[in-house]
């Protein structure tokens, strides 16, 4: 069971990769990398589960506490970056990210 | 083309790496000492049901801490990066009137979205759940609002004054720790009572609570700040 939760992941976090590196508008990047931080919480809650989880019936809950963390802060860089997205569509009222090329060299 | 093979080659990298620590993966015989040690301790010295919340405020309390910094931090940054420039609200553009059923179940729905929120902090020690939990079903409550009213404003005085009143009350808590129990942001500055009871875990309720305003709060913050850029 844990095995499953974890193998689905790090399929997630590959999806989310996928779609990062393949799109070219900030929005739907802003999802994949949402996408993908859902496959690391994913990994690491799976991580969690003894072998024997039917006898002790109890589950580490360190990373249980580690993942509640890792979910609000990642809410917290996900309204970041639609800020930033908000700004840079104000400036050039485009989305697509390789129209950006300022720091191009 | 190129590109997107490049990115592809990469993701097969990437996956090979995974699969490796797929297959290589064996769960814990049985729980390492850190684990056990909350699992054990956690009811005699907390008296908290649920262990993850008796990690997260008394144990790794200050790291709490530092997080609803992080997501204040985060609110305030919003905030700013939205409001530098902003111009004037322009003239409210004519917008076809939201439906019916929109409108009516939202006015049922959000407050009754919001005392499921109050419900699932206060009970952040019995039950799975807990301040942040709490306070983003509060934050759904308000987007449902939103929705319904994108123009609607909320009065921002009464958010920032919630939110720096239980962020206030959250660290003098944790000071009478200091003085009264164990260390800074200790529960036991309150009896801790019967294990799983409304009124037990010393202070963990109270924090928690605070903990699900803040989050509350700030995360309305950051809905209201985003949908007042709808005029774009």
């Amino acid at each position: 069971m844990a095995i499953l939760a974890m193998a689905t992941g790090f399929i997630l976090i590959l999806i989310g990769f996928y779609g990062a590196l393949t799109n070219r508008n900030i929005l739907r990047m802003i999802v994949a990398f949402t996408v993908a931080d859902t496959g690391v919480n994913l990994v690491i809650v799976a991580n969690a589960v003894p072998a024997a989880e039917a006898a002790a019936r109890i589950i580490d809950p360190v990373p249980q506490a580690l993942v509640l963390t890792a979910i609000v802060i990642g809410v917290g860089v996900t309204a970041l970056m639609l800020a930033y997205t908000y700004k840079l569509y104000e400036k050039k009222r485009t989305l697509d990210i390789t129209k950006f090329t300022d720091l191009k060299w | 083309m190129i590109k997107r093979f490049f990115a592809l080659l990469l993701l097969v990298g990437i996956g090979a790496i995974f699969a490796g620590l797929l297959v290589g993966y064996e769960p814990d015989p049985e729980l390492n000492t850190t684990a056990r040690y909350y699992a054990d301790r956690t009811a005699a010295d907390i008296g908290s049901a649920n262990i993850v919340t008796a990690i997260v405020v008394t144990y790794r309390g200050l790291d709490t801490l530092g997080e609803v910094t992080v997501l204040f931090l985060a609110a305030a940054i919003v905030g700013l990066v939205l409001s530098r420039g902003r111009k004037e609200h322009a003239a409210k553009r004519d917008r076809t009137p939201v439906g019916e059923l929109l409108r009516t179940g939202s006015r049922f729905l959000a407050p009754l979205i919001m005392l499921l929120g109050v419900y699932v902090f206060v009970n952040g020690h019995l039950t799975p759940g807990g301040g942040f939990q709490g306070g983003a079903v509060i934050a759904s409550g308000m987007l449902l609002l939103l929705l319904t009213d994108p123009l609607k404003h909320f009065s921002h005085t009464l958010i920032a004054a919630v939110e720096s009143l239980s962020g206030i009350l959250y660290v003098a808590i944790g000071l009478l720790g200091i003085f009264l129990a164990g260390g800074f942001l200790d529960n036991r500055i309150l009896p801790i009572g019967t294990l799983g009871a409304l009124f037990s875990a010393g202070a963990i309720p109270i924090i928690y609570s605070l903990i699900g305003l803040k989050v509350g709060a700030e995360f309305s913050t950051i809905l209201a700040d985003l949908s007042d850029t709808e005029e774009l």
